[in-house]
């Protein structure tokens, strides 16, 4: 494992006339999801709207939605010496698949997003996106169990919500690339996977 | 516009379908065989960890479709819609070769004694445990031409469970790697009798294709490079070479037709235009598999038989078996893992009979390379889902863990079935499969045995955490899909003959899983193939001379 080197290796697609914001001035900006988000994203007209951060760059989620999304996902697969959810694109995972094959499960999400926004603001008396780590944890652990103000919720549980999301994070985190998550093989390079795996080549057997 | 009359249709081109075709336009037979996928390959979705046949949260990458939706009690009395890549549904796949395009390709003959099942335990209360109408040695022949014509890789020498055989494999085995080694001097040291699992995969080239080249993803994903032997690349390409043999794909076949005399004169079905289509035959075989070949028979309803054919003592659809799989995981202190594909290469045989207070057992074997979304769900009980901890468990353990399992011969039950839905239509409104029942509590209670073994192997190979894993209570079967369509001397406590014949109908016909009185405590493919040969034979005898 080499992972010093990983979490600063995540590569950005060549855009030379539209350059991206730098990673650094995104995390300044509190936008590493959203930037995360475009990047993994390869379609020419993504890429060129990268110049104008103002834009939403998901496709079903709101900019609001996505930024609360990618910071509970963060805490699901938190970054450390390797990549996180964030910097592997879990949250563009998810958002592709919402508008495609997971189109059932967008009322689930905008419904559970802003339940848990509110959650977060009446149990904790701040956002989400404001609470220190410990305290983020904790309001996660509490949509797991449940613990949530009865009247903010009703369809979905909070308990189903929850898990849906750590699904689907998962999914992103770890699943094939082509999906949009697993950005750079950021999951596959921390479990120390050689990919892609190259047909026919694979290591002759040590028998 | 009629369609040309032939003599057979098939309907299903899997193991026993492709079989079948084969055996019968070989010996001159017209034949139609249906499929409603398609030819499938390995470049659409390649190795795609979330849309391929054993992780589908994204989709089945060979099949089927969205259009094909099925019903199942999700709990008592509540009815719920599934789709194909939800639990539920009891997926097997719908393409050229079905399952056996992206099986693990394990190569199993069932033992004397599951043949037996009845007479060597008896049958425990509300199971319908029963002996099959046939014997091992009945079957033994039509084993041995699976074996050689679909071709597998194995080696028995090292096991003394096994049933007589005449004939060695036609290919060497595949040698066990660093977890089959480990596992392998492991077994030993217990007194076991560990043997290379037999695969329907080639260890070297063999029926004009190459021999494997290990990838890590292989059972749930075709195979790029064709060393993996299903009917799509052996049987199904000889049948269509004997210029007797059409192969209709996106056919979906609704109904069989029964004339006054009480005898199949054809199939209704719609063809890849979703047009109506009539096709007359002489005689008519079911291979759809344990859910859709019994959906067939039941939406078959006609003046004499209202129930739906072979159904007239309502057995049809009943004792829907699959394996209650069960097992343990290690974790080990140093790295197991080698990137050798598919992983699963070593088993005993050792508990699948004679284990005190079991009826049956499970061959015990390692399990497949998992990819890294699916090792997130291999977790001792109370570790961590998420955070910190579960991504160290994740980097940790991931080439430090093993798992062995084994497939655990099921009580069949009278309440376990497939049904058609008063409801629900598929997109041709056609009636779907509707599923429910439990399995036996009994399977639960062996799986635990088994399970235990699992864990004293790993535990003996060095694990320094084990634990058990278990099945559940609800049975909705799967890729191991049998019992539906039960063969048996009886025509009042069963579907078809011995060869397969529906009872009450002399020309209706099923190859498949279907027929399976129990499971075995092994993956059924080759059973199930050695079935189409079975039913062939009989089909060849029994029409010659007879054909129009």
């Amino acid at each position: 494992m080499v992972a010093g080197v990983i979490s600063r290796s995540v590569e950005q697609p060549p855009s030379p006339s539209h350059r991206p914001l730098s990673r650094r001035t995104a995390l300044k900006l509190g936008l590493t999801g959203l930037v995360g988000v475009a990047v993994g994203a390869s379609t020419p007209g993504v890429i060129a709207r990268l110049g104008r951060p103002a834009l939403p760059r998901c496709i079903f989620l709101t900019a609001d939605e996505a930024a609360l999304l990618a910071d509970m996902c963060e805490q699901l697969i938190p970054g450390d010496d390797t990549p996180g959810a964030t910097d592997a694109g879990v949250v563009h995972y998810i958002d592709l698949q919402l508008s495609g094959v997971y189109r059932r499960h967008q009322s689930t999400y905008r419904r559970g997003l802003a339940a848990f926004a509110q959650t977060c603001r009446q149990q904790h008396g701040a956002a989400f996106a404001e609470l220190p780590v410990a305290r983020k944890l904790e309001a996660l652990r509490a949509l797991e169990a449940g613990r949530v103000p009865p009247e903010l919720w009703g369809k979905p549980s909070p308990q189903a919500f929850f898990n849906l999301v750590l699904a689907h994070t998962m999914q992103g985190f770890y699943g094939s690339p082509r999906h949009g998550g697993n950005r750079g093989y950021a999951s596959y390079r921390m479990l120390g996977l050689d990919y892609p795996p190259v047909t026919g080549r694979n290591r002759p057997p040590k028998a | 516009m009629a369609l040309p009359h032939v003599n057979a249709v098939v309907i299903g081109a899997g193991a026993g379908g492709g079989v079948v075709a084969k055996e019968l336009s070989e010996a001159g037979f017209s034949v139609v065989l249906f499929e409603r996928g398609g030819w499938v390959s390995f470049e659409e979705h390649g190795q795609d960890e979330l849309l391929n046949q054993r992780t589908t949260v994204l989709g089945n990458a060979y099949g089927p479709d969205d259009r094909h939706p099925r019903v199942h009690e999700s709990s008592p009395g509540q009815w719920s819609t599934v789709q194909p890549n939800e639990w539920g549904y009891g997926n097997n796949a719908a393409c050229v070769g079905s399952g056996t395009v992206s099986y693990g390709a394990m190569a199993w003959r069932f033992l004397e004694k599951d043949f037996r099942m009845r007479s060597t335990y008896g049958a425990p209360a509300g199971s319908t445990l029963e002996d099959w109408p046939i014997a091992y040695e009945d079957l033994e022949p039509f084993y041995e031409k699976a074996e050689w014509e679909v071709g597998v890789s194995g080696d028995m020498s090292g096991n003394p469970f096994i049933a007589p055989r005449r004939r060695p494999y036609p290919m060497p085995a595949f040698p066990h790697y660093r977890e089959g080694r480990l596992l392998e001097a492991a077994a030993r040291r217990l007194g076991f009798h560990p043997f290379p699992i037999p695969m329907l995969r080639n260890s070297v080239p063999y029926g004009g294709r190459g021999a494997c080249i290990h990838n890590r993803l292989c059972c749930g994903y075709a195979c790029p490079i064709n060393a993996k032997n299903g009917t799509q690349n052996t049987v199904i390409p000889r049948a269509l070479a004997t210029g007797h043999c059409e192969l209709r794909t996106q056919a979906i076949v609704a109904e069989i037709v029964v004339d006054d005399h009480g005898r199949a004169r054809g199939v209704r079905y719609f063809d890849a235009d979703d047009r109506a289509q009539y096709q007359t035959a002489d005689l008519v075989v079911l291979s759809g598999g344990a859910n859709e070949s019994a959906r067939l028979l039941l939406n078959s309803k006609s003046r004499l038989f209202p129930n739906g054919i072979g159904n007239r003592h309502d057995w049809v659809g009943r004792n829907l078996q699959d394996h209650a799989y069960s097992g343990a995981w290690g974790l080990f202190e140093d790295e197991i893992y080698d990137d050798v594909g598919p992983g699963a290469t070593i088993a005993i045989s050792d508990f699948n009979h004679g284990n005190p207070g079991v009826r049956g057992g499970a061959v015990l074997c390692n399990e497949f390379i998992r990819p890294p979304y699916g090792f997130t769900g291999i977790r001792p009980p109370g570790a961590a889902r998420w955070g910190k901890a579960h991504k160290e468990f994740q980097r940790h353990f991931y080439k430090r863990s093993v798992g062995v399992q084994g497939p655990v011969q099921e009580m069949p039950m009278f309440t376990a079935r497939v049904q058609v839905d008063p409801v629900v239509k598929d997109h041709w409104g056609i009636p779907v499969v509707r599923l429910s029942g439990n399995r036996h509590p009994d399977d639960v209670v062996h799986g635990r045995f088994l399970a235990s073994k699992a864990e004293q192997w790993l535990k003996e190979a060095g694990a320094v955490q084990t634990w058990i894993s278990l099945p559940g209570l609800i049975q909705r079967s799967g890729q191991h899909q049998a019992g539906t369509c039960r063969m048996g001397n009886d025509p009042t406590t069963s579907v078809t003959d011995r060869y397969g014949r529906v009872h009450e109908i002399d020309n209706v016909y099923v190859a498949d899983g279907g027929l399976h009185v129990t499971n075995g405590g092994f993956n059924p493919v080759l059973t199930i193939m050695a079935l189409g040969y079975w039913v062939s034979h009989h089909i060849k005898s029994d029409w010659k001379g007879k054909l129009t």
